[in-house]
């Protein structure tokens, strides 16, 4: 018997029963671009950046799975415009700058602005007032850079096991705290912790260390973010 | 055929991004057969002599004197181009949003540690441009039709969009080219 398949884009992929669209597009050569997903985590669905649309609905991929027959639209025009237009949202409802960030070149959010072609944002800049956590000896955090993807929650909690991160507030008050709900560090955090490396863009730093590797050097400075994971 | 006119401006900017322009070397030789500078920094000319085909903007619109000439540029401009991080975002001079601009200006002129101001004022003469109550992109001032970001937008970058505006070629940037840092 042939493996059940998904429709991708015109094109039939295989899945494995269980696999969400993301991960069976992946295993298929095609990169979804996503910000709150990442390999080894539960799936959140958060950042909205992965939307494709399944049988007629816009979903996010990396939480809906992957059903015989289905058709899977992902990289059309309107699809495309959607995408861009939420990482638009994360530029300026937060304060983002690149010019004097340590995780410039790294960053998965601005590195995701470069494959989308996006030179300046639709919207409003909001400039919101947040704060930065520079109380522990090896780690801060930085609440301006912050997308809310939880990365660092449900790494500290499911690959730490220590749950030294969680999300308090609503709305535009939402923010990640140390779940000791006081400074950083108070908390459990140590400079070791895989929840340091899980931040995708610069909220979450090691001290010391930025600016290590030089321009032109650094990660996305030649291929746009998916390449590696994909080559395409 | 007369040369197509090119107007640029730092606003509130570094001039960094101008500083990105001549660092285009030898390129500003064919640069200078093919274009004429009308208002720039680059000759000193303080206003537009006739109508431009390209304005170049670097810097957002911190006081009252950078909205003036912006709106003045997209008057005299056929296109007009964002050119760097504080036209395109607000750059550095936008980390003064997130203070509330009476506590900027009691930190510069009353509180800092450093300051030595005996008569206790902030500077209110009328000749000294108004400062808006925050850092605004150009986009948010008025109709931008091109951004270029990058702190600032590399020698290649500049050279690359001139290029493809003057010779009315569509602005897509390769990959490389297109940077925040």
């Amino acid at each position: 018997m042939s493996e059940p398949c998904i429709i991708f884009d015109g094109r039939e992929i295989p899945f494995v029963p269980g696999q969400t669209i993301l991960q069976a597009a992946e295993d298929a050569g095609a990169w979804i671009p996503r910000l709150c997903h990442k390999p080894g985590l539960e799936p959140y669905g958060s950042c909205r950046v992965c939307v494709v649309r399944a049988n007629g609905r816009t979903v996010s991929s990396c939480t809906f799975p992957a059903s015989l027959g289905m058709v899977v639209e992902c990289d059309t025009p309107d699809l495309l415009a959607m995408r861009k237009l939420i990482v638009e949202m994360l530029f300026v409802e937060g304060n983002h700058f690149c010019m004097s960030c340590e995780k410039s070149g790294h960053c998965e959010l601005q590195a995701l602005g470069y494959r989308l072609g996006i030179t300046a944002p639709q919207l409003e800049y909001q400039f919101p007032r947040r704060q930065v956590d520079a109380s522990h000896p090896d780690v801060l955090i930085d609440h301006n850079r912050c997308i809310l993807c939880t990365r660092c929650v449900r790494t500290s909690r499911d690959l730490d096991g220590k749950d030294v991160f969680a999300v308090v507030g609503r709305g535009p008050h939402r923010r990640i705290a140390a779940s000791a709900g006081t400074r950083l560090r108070d908390s459990g955090a140590d400079v070791s912790d895989r929840a340091v490396d899980a931040c995708p863009v610069g909220a979450l730093l090691r001290k010391r260390v930025g600016f290590s590797v030089p321009v032109g050097l650094r990660p996305y400075d030649a291929v746009p973010i998916g390449s590696q994971e994909v080559a395409r | 055929m007369s040369k197509p006119r090119v107007a640029t401006t730092s606003l509130c900017g570094c001039f960094g991004c101008h500083m990105s322009l001549l660092d285009i070397d030898e390129r500003i030789l064919q640069l200078a057969e093919i274009v004429e500078f009308d208002k720039s920094p680059i000759n000193d000319h303080k206003d537009f002599t006739q109508r431009c085909t390209v304005g170049l903007i670097e810097g957002g619109c911190a006081n009252a004197e950078n909205v003036h000439v912006l709106r003045r540029f997209r008057e005299m401009c056929d296109v007009l181009v964002s050119v760097g991080d504080c036209a395109t975002t607000g750059g550095i001079p936008a980390l003064r949003n997130l203070v509330p601009l009476e506590e900027c200006l009691q930190e510069a002129y009353l509180k800092g540690p450093s300051v030595h101001n005996p008569s206790a004022r902030i500077p209110d003469d009328p000749e000294i441009p108004l400062l808006l109550d925050k850092v605004y992109p150009a986009h948010e001032v008025v109709k931008i039709d091109y951004h270029l970001p990058g702190c600032p937008p590399s020698a290649d970058t500049l050279w690359e969009a001139l290029n493809a505006l003057l010779s009315g070629k569509p602005l897509a940037l390769p990959y490389a080219l297109l940077k925040y840092d």
